[in-house]
């Protein structure tokens, strides 16, 4: 499961970095003018209060929305700005950098676990099949899910199910690794065994976005924490700095809150 | 009773008319419902599509169809349609005539279950790197055909019985036969309730089909 991507640039500098993100849904600006830089082998949460716009940001970097506006640069060699018209081609380039693991999961359920890893590799990126079923095989024993390998997803318990959807993002050899609230649909003791996979998958060096509320886990694994309401980054730095001693009063707020809650 | 059931004329009529219910009920309704699920398909992705133009003739087709008889569509197709020069023997006119009502039937069904699909499925199929295209047959269709199986059944099943019309456009299947053979004899009651009781005994075999296929496709979907 080590990083398997062909950029050359060095460990530490930059991989992704998003300038002026705008997008807006008719009047409503969800997203206006989001700065962040994302450097190689570093996890950066992203927390902030519901409907902030942190699930758009994600959405985002994955191309599932198409923002406004703004600049989205992943590696040294690929930029897309998306205040001009972009080409379809590009779009799915900057796709292609990064993968998803949903916050239901949104397992495809006609196909067993072992067919659900394997399809973006086969279908889209054409790999030969004995190749991409090897290495599905070698990331479900890594999440301690071989011997599901043929079952289908409404035979595994959430927590089963979401490590298998991010065996699917890790099938795509993606740069970066997006996480939108992985445990949130989970029960209290399901969450335990993802947050253990993505440690781990933060300890080997994997670049990744993680949005959650488990404040806990954020500073725990987070480099950089990014604070947003509003739809601006109100606040970011290192996760002890950012939770422990925040500088604004709404990322306090916020911080309180969510301790109380727990 | 001086009038019985004459069971030697129930003996002696029953092939012919299982004959055409295999020679024409079956085959017609057979061709038909293909012919018709292939344009639904269209109709239904035409429905769904964000060019307005397409959108708006599949809604147009939809709605005449359905807004119809049946028995009109039969009627304009076989003897409206010589009028403008265009004159189909009969079983291409009923082959024409039912795919057409199917296709109207089956493309709403067809949409409604493709848009039944939550939208997290596609999203996972745009993640993995999938056009729209790709993402509908390997992603959404395969689901869509789970949840449209039942509604399709029953279109199925009410083809079977509507083909009977067809005798009226002189297409001699099961019910054409059994007209022949009481207008032949004068015992209608015998001969139509006998045509009755093939089309529920070919209508029994496919709800039993009906739900085999249904438990086959049920053992993949949660819920
Ligand atoms: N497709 C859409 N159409 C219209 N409005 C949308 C759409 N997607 C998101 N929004 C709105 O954008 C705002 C930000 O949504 P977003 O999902 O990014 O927030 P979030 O920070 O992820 O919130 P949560 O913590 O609840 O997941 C919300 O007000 C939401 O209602
Ligand atoms: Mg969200």
């Amino acid at each position: 499961m080590s990083r398997t991507d062909s950029d050359h640039t060095a460990v530490g500098a930059p991989l992704l970095t998003v300038t002026g993100l705008r997008k807006a849904f008719g009047d409503h600006e969800v997203l206006r003018s989001i700065d962040l830089t994302v450097r190689r082998g570093q996890v950066v949460a992203l927390v902030g209060p519901s409907g902030s716009g942190k699930t758009t940001v994600l959405r985002s970097l994955n191309v599932l929305e198409v923002p406004d506006a703004g600049v989205i640069q992943v590696g040294s060699d690929l930029t897309v700005d998306f205040s001009r018209p972009v080409p379809k081609r590009l779009l799915a380039s900057l796709r292609d950098r990064s993968a998803m693991v949903f916050q239901h999961y949104n397992l495809f359920p006609h196909m067993t676990v072992l067919e659900n890893v394997v399809e973006g590799p086969v279908q889209v990126r054409r790999r030969p099949r004995d190749e991409a079923l090897e290495e599905a095989e070698r990331l479900l024993a890594r999440v301690g899910l071989s011997d599901k390998r043929d079952s289908y997803p409404f035979q595994l318990s959430g927590g089963q199910q979401q490590r298998v959807g991010i065996v699917r993002a890790l099938a795509m050899r993606p740069q970066v690794l997006l996480f939108d609230e992985p445990t949130s649909a989970l029960d209290p003791e399901l969450v335990g065994e993802v947050l253990g996979v993505i440690r781990e998958l933060s300890d080997e060096g994997w670049t990744m976005v993680l949005v959650t509320h488990e404040l806990g886990f954020a500073r725990e694994v987070a480099d950089e924490v990014v604070f947003m309401d509003g739809g601006v980054v109100v606040e970011h730095g290192p996760a002890a700095k950012v939770l422990g001693e925040p500088q604004h009063d709404r990322t306090r707020l916020f911080v309180r809150r969510l301790q109380q809650r727990f | 009773m001086e009038s019985g059931i004459d069971w030697e004329l129930v003996r002696t009529s029953l092939w012919p008319i299982v004959k055409y219910a295999l020679i024409g009920t079956v085959p017609l309704t057979l061709a038909s419902f293909a012919a018709g699920l292939v344009l639904a398909m269209a109709v239904a992705l035409a429905r769904l599509s964000r060019v307005k133009v397409l959108s708006g003739l599949g809604r147009a087709y939809v709605s005449v169809i359905r807004g119809t008889p049946l028995l009109v569509q039969l009627f304009v197709i076989f003897f409206g349609l010589p009028s403008i020069g265009v004159r189909l023997d009969p079983w291409p006119s009923a082959i024409i005539a039912f795919s057409l009502n199917v296709g109207g039937y089956a493309a709403e069904i067809i949409r409604a279950a493709i848009l039944s699909v939550p939208k997290g499925q596609w999203e996972a199929a745009h993640m993995i790197g999938m056009s729209n295209r790709l993402a509908l047959r390997r992603i959404i269709l395969p689901q869509a055909a789970r949840v449209s199986v039942p509604p399709l059944s029953n279109t199925f099943i009410s083809l079977v019985k509507d083909t009977s019309l067809a005798s009226l456009i002189l297409v001699t299947e099961l019910f054409r036969r059994a007209q022949e053979i009481a207008a032949f004899s004068q015992e209608f009651l015998v001969l139509y309730v006998e045509a009755a009781v093939v089309y529920w005994v070919l209508c029994l075999f496919l709800s039993v089909g009906q739900s085999a296929l249904e438990g086959r496709l049920d053992r993949y979907v949660a819920h």
